[in-house]
């Protein structure tokens, strides 16, 4: 007969040998759905798939205008989200006394964050391409995406921002700074590794994302790299969509899906671990 | 506690950083403005199908022919699909996130959490056009090989991959919750001869409930939003799913499917932007109360 205390010692073993398989089961399908797009698309890579065009009604060549056109947006949309997003997140945490605002401009950043990618898509379209008349182009593009961004940048900020110690802003202001002196000459620079993550991780999410420019600034083929703000764009995510589910030769042109998925997630993750790897180094600095 | 430590300190202002403080407080405001805007050109651009069909009829109408003469656009097909896969999805990513949150929190060492973790939140930022890819060149095939169906595009394939991109957000929400449950809590229950199963059970998830249940409801809120996913592997028909292995429609990606072929300020066209409406209300819904609940758990412990 085992007592009572046994049965227990035994529940919690057998939990947490499940708990432990449930997690590592996780990591081990993440291992697999990458690993398996690197094994079915390592092949089509080469230097010549980043360099050259699509040829051949898209079955051979490679997907430069896409790459590009993804950096453009990359930085587009970054210009809208950075600066807006660092100077919310300094007045949310430095400058903001009434706790009635500071929730309510936190309500509206959460809820901003929690909108639908596709919503952020209608949103654009009706906005920036039909209303402001840009039309499809790589500024509505940029706006949606940047807008989409800037509950990403403000959070990520705010973050770095909070965990520059309080007596750093004393040590300033007592030696007669200004408010604005501390914020820019103190607060803000020691910061920074924290706030460049939250860049670093913004960029990402600009260059994955589908929904929100499918309807703003993305087109199937462009035989030209764009030469201004108000020309369409190929994009990587979009790419990999159409390839994969609207073109013509969708067996045909598999290894370039594969192969454009393969420098999509470089892209992605590349920025993430570096924004990750930053961020961590940054909070060890400040607690040792 | 930071503003109250420097307000002394904060009277000496000079003018000029009177003006700079004024600029920071309109763009503070800025994100807030983007989400009125959204809510404005939503329904500018979304209501005027209700001129042509009544709510009542676009909400519960069984069918969604937008261009057939004359149209319908019944959306309830489109709103089950939506539920249906969010529901399966968060049934599939509710236990997997509760065992990374209590692995996190609870069991890992602290070496292998360092790394454990980050790993995770890598999940999240797989672009979900990846994600829909792996659908359907992978478990598609997968789903119709093995269980002898028609099309691997269907409920079953949208909840595994959503489920996947539901995760990280829920997983790490509730890890967040479970850590900041005070140690006194557990060492009393340790002290009453309660093993850690046993404080985890009875204990630290109560305590944390508030905060898992926020995990949970922004989960279901990623879920029911994401687009190229369900767009991709749900399979598209616009019909009422009666088995895991039916290919359904959901709202977004009806509006991803079609937009490009109604034509502007179309009945068709508006009706996209009125399901626009339906999904932003209700992740607002959904954010309104995960916001809610999360207030109430910090006033809880700090």
């Amino acid at each position: 007969m085992a007592t009572l205390q046994q049965k227990a010692k035994y529940y919690e073993t057998s939990s947490f040998v499940i708990i432990t398989i449930l997690s590592y089961a996780i990591i081990g399908f993440l291992l697999f759905v990458l690993g398996y797009i690197f094994l079915q698309g390592y092949k089509a890579l080469s230097w010549d798939f980043i360099v050259s065009f699509p040829k051949n009604e898209m079955r051979e060549g490679g997907i430069f205008p896409a790459i590009i056109g993804t950096l453009y947006l990359m930085v587009g949309s970054s210009l809208v989200s950075v600066p807006i997003g660092i100077m919310t997140a300094i007045y949310l945490t430095e400058y903001v006394e009434n706790v009635t605002v500071l929730n309510f401009i936190r309500l509206g950043i959460n809820n901003l964050a929690g909108v639908p990618s596709v919503v952020f898509g209608l949103f654009g379209m009706s906005v920036f391409v039909i209303f402001l008349d840009f039309g499809s182009s790589i500024i509505a593009g940029s706006l949606t995406l940047g807008i989409l961004n800037l509950p990403l940048v403000i959070r990520s900020t705010e973050e770095a921002l909070l965990t520059v110690p309080i007596s750093y802003r004393e040590a300033s202001l007592s030696l007669g700074a200004t408010r604005w002196q501390t914020i820019y000459k103190i607060v803000v620079p020691t910061a920074l590794p924290g706030i460049l993550t939250g860049i670093m991780l913004s960029l990402g999410r600009a260059a994955g994302e589908t929904a929100p420019i499918m309807f703003t600034c993305a087109t199937f083929y462009t035989p030209f790299v764009p030469d201004s703000l108000f020309s369409e764009v190929m994009a990587l995510p979009y790419h990999i969509y159409v390839l994969a589910t609207a073109g013509t030769h969708i067996e045909a042109t598999r290894p370039i899906q594969y192969g454009t998925a393969i420098v999509l997630i470089v892209l992605v993750l590349g920025l993430n671990l570096a924004g990750m790897i930053m961020r961590y180094s940054y909070r060890k600095k400040l607690k040792g | 506690m930071l503003k109250e430590r420097l307000k002394i300190a904060l009277n000496i202002h000079t003018a000029s950083d009177r003006i700079i403080q004024y600029i920071f407080a309109v763009v503070g405001f800025i994100s807030v403005a983007f989400l009125f805007l959204i809510m404005i050109f939503l329904f500018k651009e979304g209501l005027p199908v209700f001129n042509s069909v009544s709510v009542k009829e676009f909400l519960f109408g069984t069918s969604w022919y937008p261009t057939s003469v004359p149209p319908k656009f019944g959306t309830l097909p489109l709103i089950v699909a939506s539920l249906t896969v969010t529901f399966f999805a968060a049934a599939f990513a509710v236990p997997f996130s509760m065992a990374i949150a209590i692995y996190l929190s609870e069991l890992a060492p602290a070496t292998l959490r360092e790394i454990v973790k980050p790993i995770i939140e890598l999940i999240a930022s797989i672009p979900s056009v990846i994600i829909g890819f792996f659908g359907m060149v992978v478990v598609a095939p997968f789903l119709q090989d093995h269980f002898d169906i028609d099309t691997g595009l269907n409920v079953l394939n949208a909840a595994i991959m959503l489920a996947f991109m539901a995760i990280p957000t829920i997983a790490s929400i509730s890890e967040d919750a479970l850590s900041s449950v005070p140690t006194s809590l557990k060492e009393a229950s340790y002290a009453l001869g309660a093993n850690r199963w046993q404080t985890i059970v009875h204990i630290t998830m109560p305590a944390a409930l508030s905060g898992i249940w926020t995990a949970i409801i922004l989960g279901i809120s990623r879920v029911l939003g994401e687009t190229m996913v369900v767009l991709m592997v749900a399979g598209g028909a616009t019909i009422f799913p009666t088995s895991l292995f039916d290919p359904v429609r959901p709202l977004t990606a009806n509006i991803a499917a079609e937009m490009a072929e109604a034509s502007y300020r179309s009945d068709h066209y508006f009706a996209l932007f009125a399901i626009g409406i339906i999904l932003f209300l209700l992740t607002l819904l959904f954010n309104v109360i995960a916001n809610y609940l999360s207030m109430k758990y910090k006033f809880k412990w700090n």
